[in-house]
């Protein structure tokens, strides 16, 4: 149990610099989930954290104290990795109690704890088996069990969740969460999965290109996005962007769709005329008689709901998640409401809030 | 329909002819490599008067006690078969051992480390690949003699002992290995040397075992250096013993060379038979 310190961590491959300065502060307890696409430098983040991979600058501290030069065994860390990294000649007894062993405690020392963590994590019968006898679900179980015996500081997931199928997926997801809140852990836990990094993460620390673009709770991540490329990755069907310019001394918002939006919530600041990216999430799209005209292009039936894509009069995309079944054809009024609006700056894609005074 | 009975037809002729055509080659393979084995157990069971006429006996003769006995206790030449086996088996098993355990080392050198020159020293020992003992027999001879090995254990053995195949086949299975394997390992703790004897070693052990089949009758089959360096009785093995026997004399007498010959097959046929299970299962697959 301890905190995590990362003071503008910097990474470079040769001339390509994967992480451009990254800070993060992670408290005692706290599970934090770095989400980004695939060559985001997430896993080279969790990489440096874990001792894998060497910073080109930047300092990482755990519990106060600089690890930034240490060996990974010397940072009192343990990590579950995406393809498990058993070792497929030894029984899983062997493999949870290797770290142990290395460190030189007496067997039956190694036993006991061998034996009360099979127990914690259900996988007590299957101490003899070797990994390769084990189902996905049992090698992941055991995967876990390798790094919570160590009684580390700080737990690192790399993506542990992607060679499991769907629906063990969303189990071993919730198991983990229990099992985390449980030990009380600090965990860093990689994944490009924007549902695992909802669901798991006290925080999250969405990643791109290289930047923590953004890093807050999930909820506060989902409702003010900090700028587009966050907007975009986190919730499903994606946001809608829409292109627009300041109006109204501030107050509203002209889309080039036609509508001109008064804002909810108050006064961007910026010239008239400045232009805008409007982001607005398919659920929260309203269907209003007196609306733009949408011309439907696909229907996405999910059952409970229904996932429209069509085109706006000027041509801009928009998708439509309406609540059970919709249609599957023809034109569809809808409104967008002016408290789901959220409003960026098209020049960089950052938050434009209202401005306080 | 006359069309269609004649097209499913052919096929089964040709099949059969094929099948016939299959089973005469195999069949004449079978002799070819049987019958030469079949001569000399029988040729040793017989006695020196009825090859030495120029019979080839295909049915087993009467005097097979004492022509083993003959070869096991002076062979052709003075020196016992008995003692040639036992050269010949510290020879082959220690080439066979040393080479498993020079190129692993190396292997696993040049795969889990970053070293300056790592590139280099592996294209040194791919390239000796190409460098066979007899290219370099005469330099190795020279600083054999020079050393005064000749006529020991250590000559025969040392010279031959590095081998570029070995250490290639190590690394190409080294770079099977998961790289999580090693940084679950630097996790853990485990150094390089705990890390290889822990999990390398381990996983490497059906490898080991195709090789040594494979090393061991390189081993125990070795002519040209074994002829140049192993002159005296000593250290004679029984490939050279069997040399001697023909070379020495005009009145070779043959059924001691053959009882020579079915005793000297007889230790890497056992290697292989015991070794089987484990010799395929090397080359087949890889335990992960």
């Amino acid at each position: 149990m301890a905190t995590l310190d990362l003071m503008d961590v910097r990474k470079s491959f040769g001339p390509t610099q994967v992480l451009h300065g990254v800070d993060l502060h992670v408290a005692d307890g706290e599970m934090i989930v770095i989400v980004g696409a695939s060559g985001c430098g997430k896993s080279t983040l969790l990489r440096i954290v874990a001792g894998l991979e060497t910073a080109t600058s930047g300092h990482v501290r755990i519990e106060g104290r600089e690890v930034t030069g240490l060996e990974p065994a010397d940072r009192d860390i343990a990590m579950v990795f995406q393809n498990y990294a058993l070792y497929p000649h030894m029984t899983v007894a062997q493999n949870m109690g290797y770290g142990l062993k290395i460190r030189g405690l007496p067997r039956d020392e190694i036993a006991r704890r061998v034996a009360a963590t099979a127990e914690l994590i259900g996988i007590g019968p299957l101490l003899d088996r070797r990994p390769r006898q084990l189902s996905g679900g049992q090698r992941q179980r055991v995967a876990m069990g390798r790094a919570i015996i160590r009684e580390p500081k700080l737990f690192l997931f790399d993506e542990p969740l992607s060679n499991l199928d769907a629906k063990l997926r969303v189990q071993m997801r919730a198991e983990i969460r229990r099992l985390q809140k449980r030990l009380g852990v600090t965990s860093l836990f990689v994944t490009h999965d924007q549902v695992e990094a909802m669901t798991l993460g006290d925080r999250l620390v969405v990643m791109h290109q290289g930047h923590a673009a953004q890093v807050a709770t999930p909820m506060e991540i989902f409702e003010r996005p900090a700028d587009t490329y966050v907007a975009g990755f986190i919730g499903s069907p994606s946001m809608n962007f829409l292109a627009g310019r300041l109006a109204e001394a501030g107050q509203a918002v002209a889309l080039e769709a036609g509508p001109v939006i008064r804002f909810a919530d108050g006064p961007r600041p910026g010239p008239d005329g400045m232009p805008l990216t409007i982001g607005v999430r398919p659920e929260h799209i309203r269907l209003d008689a007196a609306g733009l005209a949408l011309a439907l292009e696909l229907a996405e039936p999910l059952g409970s709901e229904t996932v429209l894509h069509g085109r706006l009069p000027n041509g801009e995309a928009l998708v439509v998640k309406l609540t059970g079944p919709g249609p599957r054809d023809g034109t569809l009024p809808v409104a967008l409401p002016a408290e789901a609006l959220h409003v960026f700056a098209a020049d960089g894609g950052r938050r434009l809030d209202p401005a306080c005074d | 329909m006359s069309n269609a009975v004649s097209t499913t037809e052919a096929p089964a002729i040709e099949r059969q002819t094929g099948a016939w055509v299959t089973h005469a080659i195999l069949g004449i393979g079978v002799i070819l490599f049987a019958l030469p084995l079949w001569i000399v157990l029988m040729g040793s069971t017989h006695d020196a008067a009825t090859i030495g006429r120029g019979e080839v006996p295909l049915l087993p003769g009467a005097h097979a006690l004492e022509n083993y006995r003959a070869a096991w206790t002076q062979g052709g030449t003075g020196v016992g078969v008995g003692w040639m086996l036992w050269n010949s088996m510290v020879i082959a098993l220690s080439i066979a051992i040393g080479k498993i355990a020079i190129s692993i080392i190396s292997a696993y050198a040049v795969v889990f480390f970053r070293f300056p020159g790592r590139r280099l020293f592996f294209w040194a020992i791919f390239i000796t690949l190409m460098l066979p003992v007899e290219v370099r027999i005469f330099p190795t001879f020279k600083v054999v003699s020079d050393l005064g090995l000749v006529n020991t254990y250590a000559g025969l053995i040392i010279p031959v002992i590095a081998s570029a195949t070995a250490t290639l086949l190590f690394r190409q299975f080294f770079l099977t290995i998961p790289d999580e394997f090693v940084e679950a390992a630097k996790m853990d703790g485990a150094g390089p040397l705990r890390f290889f004897w822990d999990v390398v070693l381990p996983l490497s052990r059906t490898n080991m075992a195709a090789l040594f089949v494979i090393l061991f009758v390189y081993g125990w089959n070795q002519y040209l250096w074994p002829l140049l360096v192993a002159t005296s009785a000593d250290v004679e093995t029984v490939v050279i013993g069997m040399v001697k026997m023909i070379g020495s004399e005009s009145n070779t007498e043959w059924n001691i060379v053959m009882a020579t010959c079915v005793l000297a097959m007889l230790p890497p046929v056992l290697v292989v038979m015991l070794m089987q299970r484990w010799f395929v299962k090397g080359l087949t697959d890889t335990e992960k």
